[in-house]
């Protein structure tokens, strides 16, 4: 199964098992790492998902399409970066079984707010 | 006022009318809704005093309308059932659509960032404790007087950098803004004199504001406003409504949470003692307070173009409004909704914020207020005494509680 690195704003890290499908908010919500609140539930509507994504893995994920809703909703999240991605809108794909190796695990995903 | 007399399961559907205030000074709205979720979630009322409407009253519905903002516009008609007369329309970032909205939200949302948040709390901390150590003991007291108001005013002359000893201006000046002008014990009578209150608000604040302007940029909302490129230079009608957005978004809604928070713990004794018994469910208790107590109750759009929602053709033009107190007890989104239960599961699951790019800019701070009030409120006062029902505004918009006597017993 795809392995995901959650990184919380103090630096500690969660280890998650996402099957292909979810989204990364999801795998977060389903584990309780702490910071991830997805207040609307996957609807990209509050922004309180907001993830850093490691850059090494941003090719990956993608960024925003200019426009969409995620671009919108993110526009008025604090502290927007060029990696900054809604995590209910990032689909563990099939594909992205292959991060599932010893030491090279999953992106690293920076959560936004301090608790 | 027909819905009331007949009950809302014993007349038809059609004729329900949500819109109706007195449903929400007295508290009894909850069956027509309850009536509406079940035949009709998305309803037309044809005759009404505010005009035609649709009623969304089931939450995914209202999710549908939240995220849609190209087909349900805040701007074509403003964000509230009633439209006021054209020549006392004023504008501000809550009722333009895009591109406007953006790039004036994106001037005052950096007051609330997480960062700020974290400098504000040790401030919002100790005046809360001087707040709730000044209370007397075994006497009457006015709870929306002496707490909630005092809390929430001081915050905004906080958020404003306002002159500290004039700070119950601000707590008026949003009373006259959200007063319905119907309402016998409104501060205003007429939206002409609503008008005239909210244009000398602007005059004093435009006093600081020139101020600000002339000195380097700091952080409070008034520097923002008169350094930030799509604020500078507003016109007065868009000065006068950015400020009594910020003022009332700023402390009305906290200030009936706040109160409110404390009636329905004791309305809740079983659910109170958890809380004492386990100060840590504070986390959960804050969200299930807005969620219950829902201190906006509704928000209104126009659709842009025809559409189907829930079932139902909605044209362009047409006024749909979300009613928020609605979607926050429906069954299918939201388990046994109509029971406050502060460590349910996902207890942020609520639309009191709304969602979408409207969604509420300083919800975490209302958060944070909430939070530090309940820390510092149990280990000084576990035991309040709610003497009567809150008195309530004669709204459909804002769910607000005037007063509320209490009394801390001696120990």
């Amino acid at each position: 199964m795809p392995k995901v690195t959650y990184i919380e704003y103090n630096g500690t890290e969660h280890p998650v098992e996402v099957p292909v499908g979810l989204s990364v908010m999801r795998g977060a919500v389903n584990n309780n790492v702490p910071g991830i609140d997805a207040d609307c539930g996957g609807e990209c509507a509050c922004a309180t998902c907001h993830v850093y994504v490691d850059p090494a893995w941003l090719d990956k994920t993608g960024n925003p399409v200019p426009g969409s809703q995620e671009a919108s909703m993110l526009s008025f999240a604090a502290e927007a970066e060029f990696n900054s991605r809604l995590s209910c809108q990032i689909a563990i794909a099939r594909g992205a079984r292959r991060i599932d190796r010893p030491h090279a695990a999953g992106s690293a995903l920076r959560q936004r707010e301090p608790r | 006022m027909t819905t009331q007399l007949h009950g809302a399961y014993s007349i038809p559907v059609e004729a329900i009318d949500v819109s109706d205030p007195q449903l929400y000074q007295d508290d009894t709205w909850y069956p027509y809704f309850e009536r509406l979720r079940r035949d009709a979630p998305v309803h037309w009322c044809r005759e009404s005093r505010y005009g035609p409407y649709w009623s969304v009253c089931k939450y995914k519905d209202i999710m549908q309308v939240e995220v849609n903002h190209q087909t349900y516009s805040s701007e074509l008609g403003g964000i509230q059932i009633e439209n006021p007369p054209d020549e006392f329309v004023v504008s501000n970032f809550i009722r333009v659509d895009p591109p406007k909205h953006d790039e004036q939200r994106k001037v005052v949302s950096p007051i609330v960032a997480p960062a700020n948040l974290a400098e504000m709390e040790a401030t919002i901390r100790e005046r809360t404790i001087r707040v709730l150590e000044g209370l007397p003991r075994n006497e009457t007291f006015d709870w929306v007087e002496r707490v909630s108001i005092e809390l929430t005013t001081m915050m905004l002359a906080t958020l404003f950098d306002f002159p500290w000893e004039e700070r119950r201006k601000l707590t008026y000046w949003s009373d006259v803004a959200i007063a319905n002008v119907n309402a016998p014990d409104a501060p205003v009578h007429s939206h002409a004199e609503r008008f005239e209150e909210l244009r000398k608000m602007a005059e004093r604040m435009g006093e600081l504001y020139d101020e600000r302007a002339k000195q380097p940029p700091k952080f409070d909302l008034l520097s923002m406003l008169a350094h930030g490129p799509a604020t500078q230079n507003m016109p007065l009608r868009e000065f006068m409504g950015n400020l009594a957005l910020l003022i009332v978004g700023g402390n009305d809604t906290t200030r009936n949470s706040m109160t409110g928070g404390l009636w329905t713990l004791s309305q809740h004794p079983h659910e109170y003692q958890k809380l004492r018994d386990n100060p840590a469910l504070i986390t959960s208790l804050v969200p299930e307070i807005i969620r219950y107590v829902t201190p906006v109750i509704h928000m209104r759009r126009t659709a842009t173009q025809d559409t189907e929602l829930g079932g139902q053709q909605v044209r362009a033009g047409d006024k749909v409004v979300m009613w928020y107190v609605s979607g926050n007890r429906d069954p299918d989104a939201i388990e046994d909704p109509d029971n406050f239960i502060i460590d349910r599961p996902r207890p942020r699951q609520h639309l009191s914020f709304g969602f979408g790019i409207h969604r509420c800019v300083g919800n975490r701070l209302a958060e944070l207020q909430l939070r530090v009030l309940w820390e510092e409120l149990l280990p000084r006062h576990p035991v309040i005494e709610v003497l009567a029902p809150p008195r309530r505004t004669y709204s459909n918009f804002i769910h607000g509680m005037r007063s509320m006597p209490v009394r801390i017993p001696l120990h």
